[in-house]
């Protein structure tokens, strides 16, 4: 009886305390919160109702079913799109994880100047992807620009023209996205290198193994998680590429560089078919969404 | 047992407690075992080369907006100019409104930094200092937002600002970055490396949340602020496709866009198109020179950028 009695008041006094707690807690939150959810949680909802409405800023919005699906089937420019955007991603991709690793492991050593190499590898990274794709699109002339010349220079007899051409546009903006973003990532590897420990190595060496033997024994299942996780990034970023397109090709020559982003931009906000483009980023949030839980997958698989 | 008096003690405390990692220089430790030299003058050629590849973009785009236009495009290319017209960069003024590009850059770059570094670390305490029901929950949806495309959910997002009239306004782009789920997650990543007892021992001397974010937290953290900081900045200045969707209006352009618009216009001046690009860049260069620890140390830390 007496020990009830005492229990309730305090049971009682622990829940106020975490009552309050939640509502301080809460507080914290709430004035970042308030604007994530207006500005971004409510739109991500909204557009997978907008992607099944035909809608555009004269009408009203009008439930449509999957039609807007069916005519993406049928829209040969989301196929060109489509196709685009994975041959960037596919060039984007592997090109650069390996420039950036390729950077880190040169840079994890022991040598004078890391912090100059550092900071210059990182360097095109932090520049405005318009300068870069204005410069780029200079350095890609094909007639006058140094790339060609050099390209000529060691005997290259027709060199490319680049962004001017269907067939090498492309090429072109993988080189200059490649080019700008390793070193961001190198930057991810290195802390990946660095978390390695010394150890490791030195038992190697003492076991006999060679350079080699330490990288595909050490080094490579040790960054694992790093590679994972550029992996991810890398991928997310490459399907979503805009600014560097549309300042470089604007998706020409023709269409040969229309990417899917470009086309949700030119159908939703230039021609204001709400529904249809929703319809399209949906498809795009699919397949990065595909691809991030497949390498989530491979990665647990593999952890196991 | 009065606040002020326990003060040093928490301090004391605090600075015992700060983790190695928090501001630790990401590439500083030297390691590994004396390379041999003919080894080393491989290393040092190789990354003397890839400097320059990465230096000759530079180079080429400094080395153009000194020149005249017809001197640009020359063969063989000139790398240095014979004449060096420093009269574009007085040109450039009076031909495209740079002015007010710079300064709607610089005015929506610090605003945003400014709301994002502050309400952003704000509610990374409630992340990591406090307990209450639901809160892993609302951090876990806040993750898989970073994860989502913008473009997927670009076009409700414009539909929502047509219908409150704030396109073609600055407070568009205000509002749309500066309330990111990035500086939550940055922060909320150095907070958890600070050990729950500071705040403990901080509530016990009488200290109430707020006072214990405010005095004992944002100092310890100033590291990963100065990383928020410099990586939304960062983001916002260099940022194209937000401003160029909503901004209609050239006196609102920035300067990214306003670049864009004289290449397309005036595409045959080459020289005066390189002078814009080194202006455009020369901020940034500097915010990066300036707190390139930090800059790289966030990155590391979280592995993405505003």
């Amino acid at each position: 009886m007496a020990i009830a009695a005492t229990r309730a008041p305090m049971r009682q006094e622990s829940r106020a305390r975490a009552r309050r707690n939640a509502l301080v807690g809460w507080s914290f939150i709430l004035p970042n919160f308030i604007g994530f959810a207006v500005l971004t949680l409510v739109p991500m909802g909204a557009a997978f109702v907008v992607a099944f409405m035909e809608w555009d800023s004269y009408s009203p919005p009008e439930w449509v079913g999957f039609d807007n699906f069916e005519r993406m089937l049928r829209d040969q420019s989301f196929w060109i799109a489509l196709g685009n955007t994975a041959y960037y991603a596919a060039g984007h991709i592997p090109l650069t994880m390996l420039a950036a690793l390729g950077l880190a492991l040169l840079l994890n050593k022991r040598i004078r100047g890391l912090g100059f190499f550092r900071t210059t590898m990182f360097f095109p990274y932090i520049t405005s992807l318009v300068a870069v794709a204005v410069v780029w699109n200079m350095l890609f002339n094909p007639t006058m620009g140094p790339i060609n010349q050099f390209l000529e220079w060691i005997g290259v007899q027709d060199p490319p023209g680049w962004t001017t051409t269907s067939a090498w546009s492309m090429p072109a903006v993988i080189i200059t996205s490649v080019w700008r973003d390793m070193g961001y990532y190198m930057v991810l590897y290195l802390a990946g290198l660095q978390a390695i420990p010394q150890e490791y190595y030195e038992a190697a060496h003492v076991d006999g193994a060679n350079a080699w033997q330490r990288f595909w024994n050490i080094t490579i299942p040790s960054l694992r998680p790093t590679t994972f996780f550029v992996l991810i990034m890398v991928t997310i970023a490459s399907f979503k590429v805009f600014d560097l397109i549309v300042v470089m090709t604007d998706g020409g020559p023709g269409r040969s560089t229309l990417v899917l982003s470009q086309l949700i931009y030119r159908e939703g906000i230039k021609e204001n078919r709400f529904g249809y483009s929703s319809a399209i980023s949906l498809v795009l949030f699919l397949i990065v969404l595909v691809f991030t839980v497949v390498q989530f997958r491979i990665q647990k698989r593999k952890e196991d | 047992m009065s606040v002020t008096s326990t003060l040093p003690e928490v301090d004391r405390l605090a600075d015992e407690l700060t983790p190695p990692a928090a501001g630790r220089p990401v590439t500083a430790k030297r390691r590994g075992p004396r390379l041999d030299p003919a080894k080393r003058v491989i290393l040092y050629v190789l990354l003397a080369a890839l400097t320059l590849l990465i230096f000759v973009p530079f180079f080429w785009m400094v080395s153009s907006s000194l020149k005249h236009d017809n001197q640009v495009f020359s063969i063989p290319v000139q790398w240095i100019p014979t004449e060096f017209v420093w009269s574009n960069y007085v040109d450039i003024w009076t031909r495209i409104p740079l002015l007010t590009y710079l300064k709607n850059s610089l005015f929506l770059s610090v605003t945003i930094t400014f709301l994002q570094v502050l309400t952003g670390s704000f509610a990374a305490y409630g992340f990591s200092k406090m307990r209450f029901k639901g809160r892993d929950v609302l951090f876990v949806i806040y993750i898989a937002t970073i994860a989502v495309p913008w473009q997927a959910y670009m076009i409700p997002q414009y539909i929502m600002m047509q219908n409150a009239g704030l396109v073609n306004t600055h407070l568009s782009i205000i509002l749309l970055q500066a309330f990111g789920a990035f500086g939550v997650f940055l922060m909320r990543q150095y907070y958890m490396t600070i050990p729950d007892e500071l705040s403990e021992a901080a509530r016990i001397d009488g200290l109430n949340e707020y006072r214990i974010w405010w005095r004992i937290i944002l100092p310890l953290t100033k590291p990963a602020l100065a990383s928020l900081a410099l990586l939304t900045f960062v983001g916002t200045w260099n940022d194209y496709m937000g401003p160029f969707i909503y901004f209609t209006s050239n006196d609102l352009w920035t300067v990214q866009l306003g670049l864009r618009s004289f290449v397309g216009q005036f595409d045959a001046e080459y020289a005066m198109i390189m002078t814009g690009s080194v202006i455009s860049v020369i901020p940034i260069v500097i915010v990066f020179l300036l707190g390139q620890r930090f800059f790289i140390q966030g990155i590391a830390t979280s592995g993405m950028k505003g």
